[in-house]
């Protein structure tokens, strides 16, 4: 209890007070507390993931003893997979809780959840869940680490640092760089999270969709002066060619079928008309532009097949480096602890006596 | 004969017009007399000491939530009425949104009855506008209003059809009860969770637009106007209604309106912000519906309740448990609880300049009584004033205190309120209720 | 504060020519020999051990670099020091593989290193170069070659300064504090 009690006094949940490495997070909640520093910290360490993970034995045991529970509110295949093999590439201890967000089934609420967990000394907790806010409950009411796999609309950190890491290692310094996300912005978490991290590397950000899949509230105007830092500086665009132009980087956004039936669209035909990235449209981005996709794609509506199998996609690039940055973000986290599921609070910066 | 003598306060009774140093005398639960120096010459009084302070007429409450029946475990009729003195407040209206809901004579009796037995203040009862609140049948006004409720609405709810929102207007007007609206469109405010705009994008939350609000705000002064019925617009939170309601009220169409202490004074970035825009939070105590808006909205109301297009405030006053507000964001209940706290949040008007005390008075007192007729019903002769015969209800304010917000102290089950461990400078220090002391500090002196 | 090197230009200079030619000597020419280089003293060391070795053979030996942060288990590690440097390794089944470190102190950086060649082949032997062989081991590993002995106790601090990091030669011993 007491450890709780000073993790919340220190701040909010997610940070610890300044350790002399500059890593400040006990938890990875969004990117919109990271300093440039600590993202840098976590894109250099995945290059050495990304090393351990082409070894013939893909297998060190820096996490062994550290227990990892990916706590899944929303099915996933993909990221739960990922996470997992982070784990165990670690030599950490890793379980997969399925849960329920029902209302209906009324079982245990979150926060005895992730309590229940941590007094079963996990040390770890990945959630993703279908509602916005739901790890910063969680983060609040535990001092084991919680990582968010994707929060409702709002954040999903892990997937924008392995974009961040996938695009560095491709084309370098990201300053002044023209990247473009296209798609259903208003419903996406990635969308959001890339936008803190590459307004953070000091890329150009432009946000292209149909008008009721931008969400209110992106541009400098929609809010009071003071408030100009609360949100990351973005372009938006609802056409498609304009915001193509030139682009570094295309990043295509998953349409998923429900926004037809809600009224937001006419039809996924319409959109894939005027909102598909295809071959013909990627001739106005540069050359050597970069194509991304999170993944799980629709081709045909929101990217062609041609294109997501083009030279210039680097899809399964993301996907193997995701690896790599969820193995560094667990690194990162264990060295709080002094002993793995006991009580937090060793100090930072350790010595190693040879 | 029990007499109570408050001497040497500051009385401000804007009904009566009167704003200086006076004694004010009670007898036997009533308003005896009011002026310099009255105090001096009553024998045999309970005596009160009030210099420096403010003495008011109780505070009128047209917007609380009891929470009783049905749903004891979040507040009772005693416990609310304990806040609701605490709070400076003698008379409360409440919501018909209990379990089951007061849309029968039986529901309204068991109230008052339970009323009679615990509550510490005057509780008066708000009948529904549909049965069960549904929103597709009328409830028996007539029923209702024999049965002695003072106005009728389904807040939490709005109700949707707008031809059965007719009909409830015009039935109502054979009543003389006010028709109370929670003026937000279901359809336009589907799983919102608080107001569209920059802090809901970035906490990735559904958003409740403001013109879902005011949609219904001029569809239903419309509909007043063709029914020739009293519209009470509830907690309005946008400086769009106030335009459709100054409108509406410079030709003289029979619409009243309220605003909550918190929709005055605090923004949509309660919900996310503490001490900086790095690191969002979700704050579930300031989640409430109509949710809290921008400042271009604050200061709409606040101008708006200064020149009396806004006729008074009402608290809203929703207390919920810890297991409603400490768990996820989208199935958080929305509301807060704000009894105690609603003087000192309003002070903020008083001390930024924007309101005067006197007006700030006169919103929470004739104001709210005026807006519903309270004070010709029988009985409540004189509610909202102090003059002579009337009610022997008394606010004592020190509208200079400093005090730090603290729910774990409230008498209010509800302890959800987005201010705890913030200093509100503006403290109610005694409460009298048919001249007797229902909430007392050690401010108050006793002589 | 000085403290007077226990070995330094010169001598430094001399013992690894020595440990060079008892590296070549023991795995019986360069062919077939990796030297594998700790980081981060060892990867410096092993780099000038290479240079020595092509002078006298006309053959550079092949290379590697290790970075056993990720191989520490022991469960005391706190918070999060630097990023780990690359671990560059050729192919080393059938080859024998020298690892070279600055200091042999309690053997768990060792042991580490072992652990993680593990992971990349199968070689056919692998020994042990250290510069400086300082006593206090906690496991059973010990040197095949070693340039210098060195007592020390045991919270003293033994560094190993180097021309291309440090601008100069030298190994020093700090003493530790007296614990009182």
């Amino acid at each position: 209890m007491t450890a709780e009690l000073t993790r919340i006094a220190t701040g909010a949940p997610g940070t610890s007070s300044t350790s002399g490495t500059g890593w400040n997070h006990q938890d990875i909640l969004d990117l919109d507390d990271f300093s440039v520093a600590e993202i840098e910290i976590v894109l250099a360490l995945a290059d050495r993931m990304r090393e351990v993970l082409d070894r013939r034995i893909a297998r060190v045991p820096a996490l062994r003893g550290y227990t990892i529970v990916n706590l899944f509110f929303e099915p996933s295949t993909r990221t739960r997979a990922s996470f997992e093999l982070a784990g165990k590439v670690l030599g950490a201890d890793v379980l997969s809780v399925t849960a329920s967000t029902s209302s209906v089934t009324k079982g245990e609420s979150l926060i005895d959840t992730v309590r229940t967990l941590r007094a079963m000394r996990t040390d770890a907790i990945i959630m993703r869940h279908s509602m916005s806010g739901a790890p910063y409950l969680a983060a609040e009411h535990t001092d084991a680490s919680i990582i968010n796999a994707g929060d409702g609309a709002h954040a999903h950190p892990t997937q924008a640092l392995l974009d961040l890491y996938t695009m560095r290692s491709r084309v370098g310094d990201l300053r002044g760089k023209r990247v473009v996300m296209v798609g259903d912005i208003s419903h996406s978490r990635v969308a959001r999270s890339d936008m803190w991290g590459l307004a953070a590397m000091g890329a150009d950000v432009v946000v292209c969709g149909p008008p009721t899949l931008l969400p209110r509230g992106l541009r400098a105007s929609d809010r009071p002066a003071h408030a100009e830092s609360a949100m990351p500086p973005v372009t938006i665009e609802t056409d498609i060619d304009r915001a193509l132009d030139g682009a570094d980087v295309v990043m295509a956004l998953r349409l998923q079928s429900e926004r037809q039936d809600s009224g937001l669209l006419p039809s996924l035909h319409e959109y894939s008309q005027l909102y598909q990235v295809t071959q013909e449209r990627l001739a106005r981005a540069k050359p050597n532009h970069l194509l991304m996709h999170p993944g799980p794609k629709n081709e045909g509506i929101e990217i062609a097949g041609t294109v997501a199998a083009g030279r210039n996609s680097i899809i399964e690039e993301q996907v193997t480096n995701g690896v790599a940055v969820r193995m560094a973000l667990l690194y990162l986290l264990s060295g709080r602890t002094e002993s793995p599921g006991g009580a937090p609070g060793g100090m930072p910066g350790g010595e190693i006596r040879s | 004969m029990t007499t109570l003598a408050i001497h040497n306060g500051r009385v401000i009774d804007p009904a009566l017009g009167r704003d200086g140093i006076a004694d004010v005398v009670i007898v036997d639960g009533r308003i005896a007399r009011v002026g310099p120096n009255e105090g001096d010459m009553v024998v045999e009084a309970e005596r009160i000491d009030a210099t420096g302070l403010i003495v008011t007429p109780g505070f009128i409450d047209l917007h609380t939530h009891l929470r009783e029946p049905g749903f004891e475990h979040k507040e009772t009729i005693a416990t609310g009425t304990l806040a609701a003195a605490r709070g400076g407040y003698t008379t409360v209206c409440a919501m018909p949104n209990t379990q089951p809901p007061l849309d029968s004579r039986a529901a309204v009796e068991s109230v008052l009855r339970e009323a009679e037995n615990s509550a510490v203040v005057r509780v008066l009862p708000i009948g529904t506008i549909t049965r069960g609140r549904a929103g597709k049948e009328l409830a028996p006004a007539g029923e209702l209003a024999s049965a002695g409720v003072v106005a009728l609405s389904d807040d939490g709810d709005a109700v949707a059809d707008p031809s059965l929102m007719r009909h409830a207007l015009e039935y109502s007007t054979r009543f003389g009860l006010p028709v109370a609206q929670h003026c937000e469109d279901p359809a336009l405010v589907r799983d919102g969770q608080m107001h569209e705009g920059w802090v809901a994008t970035r906490l990735g939350l559904r958003g409740r637009p403001a013109s879902a609000e005011e949609t219904f705000v001029a569809r239903d002064i419309a509909l007043a106007e063709l029914a020739g019925a009293h519209l009470h617009i509830c907690h309005v939170s946008t400086a769009g209604s106030v335009a459709l309601i100054a409108a509406a009220r410079a030709r003289g169409a029979r619409v009243t309106a309220e605003v909550t202490p918190h929709h005055l004074t605090l923004t949509h970035e309660e919900v996310a912000f503490t001490a900086d825009y790095r690191t969002a939070h979700y704050q579930t105590n300031a989640k409430v519906n109509p949710p809290l808006r921008e400042e271009a909205d604050l200061a709409a109301l606040a101008i708006a309740l200064r020149d009396g297009v806004i006729d008074c405030i009402a608290t809203d006053h929703a207390p919920h448990s810890v297991g409603d507000k400490e768990i996820e964001f989208d199935i958080a209940s929305p509301g807060l609880t704000m009894l105690e706290t609603s003087f000192g949040l309003c002070m903020r008007l008083v001390h930024d300049g924007r309101l005067s005390l006197p007006a700030l008075v006169e919103r929470l007192t004739i104001g709210p009584a005026r807006a519903w007729g309270l004070d010709a019903r029988p009985g409540l002769e004189g509610i909202g004033t102090l003059a002579p015969g009337a009610l022997g209800d008394v606010a004592l304010l020190d509208p200079n205190a400093e005090w730090t917000v603290d729910p774990s102290t409230f008498a209010s089950k509800g302890k959800n309120t987005p201010l705890g461990g913030r200093q509100l400078r503006g403290r109610v220090v005694a409460t009298i209720f048919g001249g007797r002391l229902v909430h007392e500090t050690d401010r108050v002196v006793a002589l | 504060m000085t403290n007077a090197p226990v070995l330094d230009g010169e001598a430094l200079h001399r013992t690894l020519r020595r440990l060079a030619h008892e590296i070549v000597e023991a795995t019986q020419g360069v062919e077939g020999l990796v030297l594998v280089g700790i980081e981060t003293g060892g990867a410096v060391l092993a780099q000038r051990l290479a240079r020595e070795i092509e002078q006298f053979e006309g053959q550079r030996p092949a290379m590697g670099t290790l970075d056993i942060t990720l191989h520490r288990d022991d469960l005391s590690r706190r918070g999060f020091a630097s990023t780990p440097r690359p671990t560059q390794l050729p192919d080393i089944d059938g080859r024998v593989v020298v690892l070279v470190d600055d200091v042999l102190f309690t053997g768990r950086t060792v042991r580490a290193a072992m652990d993680a060649l593990n992971d990349f082949g199968r070689p056919r032997a692998i020994r042990l170069a250290v510069l400086v062989d300082r006593g206090h081991r906690e496991l059973p590993i010990r040197a095949d070659m070693v340039g210098k002995n060195i007592p020390t106790s045991r919270t003293d601090d033994v560094r190993v300064l180097l021309q291309e990091v440090d601008g100069r030669d030298c190994v020093v011993v700090v003493p530790g504090k007296v614990a009182i």
